[in-house]
Parts: C-alpha cells; sequence; structure tokens
C-alpha cells in the first residue's frame, strides 16, 4: 500500500519509529529507499541523504515536504529536475519518508576523531 | 632486384657525422697551421694568436666537459648524469636497448636507477608524482611509437599541470638498416608529432654530439616555468654505434638554470595600487606555489593586505590552518570582491564566472557573471608565455585589467615589496577585516565537523569518516598525501592540518584518468628518500587503468599506504547520464547494476586486497563496516613505517 501525499506529515512523524513493521508506513519507507536509490538521489546526496560538494544534506531533518516537492520539480536551476514521468508523486512522498527516518548522527562535539 | 654498390654506398650517420669531423679539422688547422715561406711574403690580416689564445681556442670550454665513454649510448649516459637524474620509471623496449644496456651496465644502474614499469603510462605519471615532492625531473624512456602511444595521455597530464618530464622515444630511422618486420612497424618519422602539441619542446639528435646539446636544453626547458614535459626521439642506430676513432672528441654542456621570468615592474606596481587600495580583496591561488617558498610568500601577501585566500588546489599554496584560508567561502568572497588577483590559475573565466550545466541557452548550459560589475581583475600567469593551439587547456578567454606573463613565485617578493610601499598607514580597515576573517574561519571548521558527523556510522562508510580514521594514525607523523585521485568531499582538505608544502599535491592537470595509482607510487619514492610517510586515498576506477603500478612499487619497495575509496563506480559518469536522463524526462537504465549502464564497477565486485597482495603488498579488506578502519589502518601504517607499500579497501559513499 502507497501512502499519498495528503498523509505525508503524519508519515513523517511516524516513519521512524514504524521502519521494518510490515503496515503502510513502513512500506512507504522501504519504497521511498528503493526509489531514492533507484532515481539516484544518492549520487550527489549520499546514501543516507549526508550530503557532499556536489549536493547538499537532505537527511537528517529534512525541510519542510512542500518546499522539497517544489525544489525537485523545479529547482534552482542546478539540479536537474525530476518531472512526474521520471518520479510519481507517490515516489516523492515515500521518498520523504525515507528522509524522514534517517536517524539524527552523533553529536560531532561528542566524535573523538572530529576533535582531534 | 636490388642493386647493390658498396663503392657509391654512403651511410647517411657516418657521413654526417665525416662532415662535422672534417669541419672541426678544417677549423682547428686553420687557426694553428704555423707560417711557411709561401705566404710569408703577405701581411698577415691579423695578428697571430698569442700561445694564451690558441690554447683557449682549441681546449675544452669551461663550461663543457669531456666524455670518457667509448660507446655512443655509454656517452649518452655520460651526458644524462651530468644532470642528477636520480630514477628511470620505464617499461623496456628494444629501440632503446643499447642505452638500456649502457645505463644498466656502463652506468652502474645509479643516477638513474632503472625502476620497471608494467606501463609507460604509469611511468609517466611515477615521473609526475615524484616531481611534485622533490622538485626535481625523472627521466623515462619509452618505444617510440607504441610505448609513446600509451605514454601520451600521462605527458598530456604532465603538461597540463606545469610539471616537467623528460621522455625519450627509441626510434630506428634508418629504414636501410633497421631489422624488417616489428621494429620497422615500430618505426616512424617524426614520432615526436604524436606529443608535439603538449610538450614544451622536442629535438630528434641526429649525433652524439647533437645528443648532448639536445638532452642538456631539454633538462634547461623543461626546468624554466612555466613547467613542462619534453621529448626527445632517439635513434636506435646512433645509440649503437662506437664512438669513432678518428678526432672527433664529445662534449657535454654544462647546466645552468634559467632564471624564472618575473613580472613588469610597472604591471606590478599597478597590482600593487590596486590591491592596496581595494575594500575587498581577493586571491585566488591554483599553481601558484612552485615550491614551500612559494607558501610563505604567499603567507606574505595575504598577511600584509589581510586579504582571504581561495585555494583552487593545482598545489600546497597556503596552509589550510591560516585564519586567511577562506576557500570554503570562496564563491561568496569573490562575489563580493572589488579586486581579485589570480594566480597561475588553469581557469581565471571559471573563477569569475558561473556556469551550470542544465541545458540552457540551446543546450550549452547557463553562463552568467559572478562579479561585481566594478570589480579589477588582475592576473599572473606564466602559461601566457606558453600557450599552444590544438588542445584548449587554455580555457575559456577572460579580460582582465592587469596581465602579467610571467612566473607567479618569481614575481611574489617584487609585488609584496610594491604592496607594503602604497599600503595606506592607517591599517584599522584591514585588521578588521583579518578579525573577520578569523571568525569566519573558526566558524566554517564547525560546520566542516557537523557536516562530516552526518553519516559517520554509515555503511558504505562516508568519506568523511575514511578521510579521519586516517587522520587519526598519521597526524603524528611527517605525513605527505601522495594522492587523492577519487573525490571524497575535499575532507582532507577541510579537516586535516596542511602546511608543508608536500602535505598536498594537487591533481593530474588534464584529469586523464588512471593518474592517481602511479603519482602517488612516483611520490611516494621521493618522499621515501625524505624519510616521510606516504598515504594516498585510491579512487577504484583510477587504479584500474594500470594496476600493474602496485607492482612497481613492491618490486622497488616503495612505501605507501593507499586506502582505497570504492565507490563501484565512475561516479562523475554516473550522475552525467543521470543529468541527461532528467533533462529528457527519462529513467536512466541500470540494468543489473546500481548506477546507470555502463558506469558501475560492480558485479562482480572487485577484490582490491586480494590484487594487491597479488603484487606483493600487504592489504587487508573489503571493509564495510567504519568500525572496523581503525584497527586495519594502524595495522597498514606499521607495515609502512617498515619499508612496505599496504593497501586497505574500503566501501565507501560515493562522494
Amino acid at each position: 500500500m502507497r501512502v499519498g501525499r495528503r498523509w505525508i506529515e503524519l508519515a513523517a512523524v511516524a516513519a521512524s519509529v514504524l521502519v521494518g513493521q510490515s503496515n503502510g508506513f513502513a512500506a512507504s519507507v522501504e519504497n521511498g529507499k528503493r526509489v531514492f536509490m533507484r532515481v539516484g538521489c544518492w549520487q550527489c546526496h549520499g546514501m543516507v541523504g549526508q550530503g557532499g560538494v556536489t549536493g547538499p544534506k537532505l537527511a537528517p531533518g529534512p525541510i519542510p515536504f512542500d518546499a522539497l516537492s517544489t525544489f525537485v520539480r523545479s529547482t534552482n536551476r542546478a539540479m536537474p529536475a525530476y518531472r512526474e514521468q521520471v518520479l510519481s508523486n507517490d515516489d516523492l512522498a515515500d521518498i520523504y519518508a525515507y528522509l524522514q527516518s534517517i536517524p539524527k548522527g552523533p553529536d560531532p562535539a561528542n566524535i573523538p576523531l572530529l576533535n582531534q | 632486384m636490388t642493386r647493390h654498390d658498396a663503392g657509391l654506398r654512403i651511410d647517411r650517420r657516418k657521413f654526417l657525422g665525416a662532415v662535422a669531423a672534417a669541419g672541426a679539422v678544417s677549423s682547428t688547422q686553420g687557426r694553428t697551421t704555423p707560417s711557411t715561406p709561401e705566404n710569408s711574403t703577405r701581411a698577415p690580416s691579423a695578428p697571430a694568436p698569442t700561445a694564451r689564445m690558441a690554447a683557449a681556442e682549441v681546449a675544452i670550454p669551461p663550461a663543457l666537459r669531456q666524455a670518457q665513454a667509448r660507446d655512443g649510448s655509454d656517452f649518452m649516459v655520460d651526458v644524462i648524469k651530468t644532470l642528477d637524474i636520480d630514477y628511470l620509471p620505464s617499461n623496456p623496449a628494444s629501440s632503446f636497448r643499447g642505452l638500456h644496456e649502457s645505463l644498466i651496465n656502463y652506468g652502474g644502474n645509479t643516477k638513474p636507477e632503472f625502476l620497471t614499469c608494467m606501463h609507460e603510462e604509469s611511468a609517466v605519471a611515477m615521473a609526475h608524482g615524484y616531481f611534485k615532492v622533490a622538485g626535481k625531473p625523472l627521466l623515462s624512456l619509452c618505444h617510440g611509437t607504441v610505448g609513446l602511444q600509451h605514454a601520451t595521455m600521462a605527458i598530456y597530464n604532465a603538461w597540463c599541470d606545469r610539471v616537467p618530464v623528460i621522455v625519450v622515444g627509441g626510434n630506428d630511422l634508418d629504414a636501410a638498416r633497421r631489422p624488417p618486420g616489428v621494429p620497422t612497424i615500430h618505426s616512424a618519422q617524426d614520432i615526436n608529432a604524436l606529443v608535439r602539441d603538449f610538450t614544451k619542446w622536442d629535438d630528434t639528435p641526429v649525433s652524439l654530439q647533437h645528443f648532448a646539446q639536445s638532452f642538456v636544453r631539454a633538462y634547461k626547458i623543461a626546468m624554466t616555468p612555466p613547467y613542462g614535459p619534453i621529448m626527445i626521439s632517439l635513434d636506435a642506430g646512433l645509440q649503437q654505434e662506437p664512438i669513432r676513432e678518428n678526432g672527433e672528441s664529445l662534449y657535454i654542456p654544462r647546466y645552468v638554470p634559467t632564471a624564472p621570468p618575473q613580472g613588469d615592474s610597472g604591471a606590478v606596481a599597478e597590482a600593487a595600487r590596486l590591491l592596496a587600495k581595494a575594500e575587498r580583496p581577493v586571491l585566488v591561488v591554483d599553481r601558484a606555489a612552485r615550491s614551500a617558498n612559494g607558501v610563505r610568500l604567499l603567507v606574505q601577501l595575504a598577511e600584509v593586505l589581510q586579504a582571504p585566500v581561495i585555494d583552487q588546489g593545482g598545489r600546497m599554496n597556503f596552509p589550510n590552518t591560516h585564519h586567511l584560508n577562506q576557500t570554503a567561502r570562496g564563491n561568496e568572497l569573490i562575489n563580493q570582491a572589488d579586486v581579485i588577483i589570480g594566480l597561475e590559475l588553469t581557469d581565471y573565466w571559471g573563477t569569475v564566472n558561473a556556469f551550470i550545466d542544465n541545458g540552457e541557452d540551446g543546450g550549452s548550459g547557463l553562463r552568467e557573471s559572478r562579479i561585481k560589475e566594478n570589480a579589477k581583475l588582475i592576473s599572473i600567469s606564466s602559461v601566457e608565455l606558453l600557450t599552444k593551439s590544438n588542445y584548449q587547456d587554455f580555457q575559456r578567454f577572460q579580460v582582465v585589467d592587469v596581465s602579467m606573463a610571467a612566473d607567479a613565485e618569481a614575481t611574489l617578493p617584487a609585488l609584496i615589496e610594491a604592496v607594503k610601499r602604497v599600503l595606506p598607514s592607517d591599517r584599522s580597515a584591514s585588521e578588521r577585516r583579518g578579525e573577520d576573517f578569523r571568525r569566519a574561519w573558526a566558524t566554517g571548521r564547525d560546520r566542516a565537523r557537523a557536516a562530516a558527523a552526518v553519516a559517520w556510522d554509515a555503511s558504505p562508510i562516508s568519506t568523511a569518516r575514511l578521510s579521519m580514521e586516517l587522520w587519526a594514525q598519521i597526524k603524528g607523523l611527517d605525513w605527505s598525501l601522495v594522492s587523492s585521485s577519487g573525490n571524497i568531499s575535499g575532507w582532507p582538505n577541510r579537516l586535516w592540518s596542511m602546511e608543508r608544502y608536500y602535505h598536498w599535491l594537487g591533481g593530474s592537470g588534464g584529469y586523464g584518468i588512471g593518474y592517481g595509482a602511479p603519482a602517488a607510487v612516483g611520490a611516494a619514492l621521493a618522499n621515501r628518500e625524505a624519510g616521510r610517510f606516504s598515504v594516498s586515498i585510491q579512487a577504484d576506477g583510477d587504479l584500474m587503468y594500470a594496476p600493474g603500478v602496485l607492482w612497481t612499487a613492491a618490486r622497488h619497495q616503495i612505501p605507501l599506504l593507499s586506502v582505497m575509496h570504492n565507490n563501484r563506480g565512475y561516479h562523475q559518469e554516473v550522475m552525467h547520464i543521470q543529468r541527461m536522463s532528467n533533462r529528457r524526462n527519462r529513467v536512466a537504465n541500470l540494468g543489473k547494476d546500481g548506477s546507470p549502464i555502463g558506469t558501475a564497477i560492480e558485479n562482480p565486485d572487485l577484490d582490491y586486497a586480494k590484487l594487491a597482495a597479488s603484487m606483493g603488498w600487504w592489504s587487508m579488506g573489503p571493509i564495510k563496516d567504519a568500525s572496523e578502519l581503525t584497527g586495519a589502518i594502524k595495522r597498514a601504517v606499521e607495515v609502512v613505517k617498515a619499508g612496505e607499500p599496504a593497501l586497505i579497501d574500503a566501501w565507501t559513499q560515493p562522494r
């Protein structure tokens, strides 16, 4: 079962605790990860949305869905836009659920290797 | 039917040699023949030379040294040895067998020492990497046609990266004497034509004395900024001929370095005036520092002006621990600048303009200026002294206000003094600027740390984690990052402490893949002599172009820690295909892989640890869990400190 866009705010809250469970929200996260890889988001933004020199950080804590969706469809002219023929609204919503599910990393202040 | 006429046959080499010898004898006799009764009745047109003058005319000038050799290629070794060339990375070939034999037997295989390479591209790239640490060029021999064809991409990289490499290609010129079959297939009229577009100079010596001139001249040209590769076509027959016992005297010209070109004094003064009165001056540097002294001079200039430095990374130009290193804010500072000075930039246009590869403007992409309308641009670039037509490494044309065709490092002392002379006595504005940059530098480091933490425990391993695990084990050593051929989001430059000239060596220059591994081995060789620890972050695709260089490193005991950035793809091309697919509203065809067809390096997965082990390296991997890196790197560091190469295969995030 797919999650429609109207449900995404709820999914965003619920997704992180439902990962791995056999219900609709969990499926959306899994599908979101699959689509994230299939349509190439990972190529510039990293496999967990961490960002890099070629694309900004997407997760944890993605920007609001409406802002993300608008950007993906029209972009800042640098990122290639994703039209609906390539990425459906439902798949985009699932990607968002995946990004929401990515847990926050450790605090850099608590990583000894980053404080050498 | 072939006609043989021994009486009429003329050997071209012997003919040329005889002409040269006859000329020398003739002129010598003309100068030293004593007066005879027949000619003593006429007054001489000039006074007879004194004994001292006569001796000066026939003696060996102090700039020349008489050779001791008896064979032609032995003499060539005498010439080569005057230039203090340490190594000879080469793949063996019949067209230089004469010189090869002389180098290892007559020359004792020292200065230079033959390093057995498994590909000419690797050999030249080793010389490229070696120079960037040692500041001395190496000689590489190659088969004149097929070997040179292999070497060309590495020569192009050296050309674009302004690195001197001396390439000598064996060639059997004499169609009447060379062996038939393969040696003839491997001969050409003009092998140098293959690389003439991207070498500084080339020559085809036709006599031994000509070789001596050519080789010393080649060295001199290669080592005069802007540095660059040179090419000598060396006739196989000339190598194998004995030195004739007909009075021929061979001499070796003495090498005297050429002083690098400095900027015109008027242009330097104008540049200084613009910089000194600027409110927001910016220094952009690419290959500005040719040496440790260049780094010191750039720090002086930046501090005098309290101007930010944007380091484009062609060399280790500016310490990343200095508060005026504002590379991370490059575009923002260029947007705001009122005066920009570019020092040895590869691409000035790309520095002050934005290009977005988005298919606008009829498919060619968006182009727009990044700078303020009244911003003044200054350029010091030695490359303006050496521009060729065919290959487009000179980049898009950019108009600047002050342009100096000069070597930046050589010009910096005069520029610094000129700036000091015209700086306003009230330095409060520049001091405030400096304080702002101090705060911005600290903020930038914090941001980099925060970004590095985001995927800290991810699998595959994040490039930030890989870099910092490595840094933890080498920071206490005298280290040198000899290659960063993978695009790893610049983490070493962002979070390691890079202060010495050999901490960072820049890239390939020509972006020809296959440079990283051999250049790292060459640089590690130079570091070995200095007792430094060499570390490389090695891209998977780059290594697979010519992995035989791993064997060369093991064979010659070149210590190097190579940590794979194994992202299992040609990732730049992964993104290009995705971009084109999106632009055309199509889903990229992944086939059976995770990346568009033709861009993945998986199925089957390459086992780089086994590959390295098969060539004599200590190795470990593949490592996919970041928590396993610390132990692996610690063990590898000990292997390298003991003098051997070691490789760790780490599965990584794409960038």
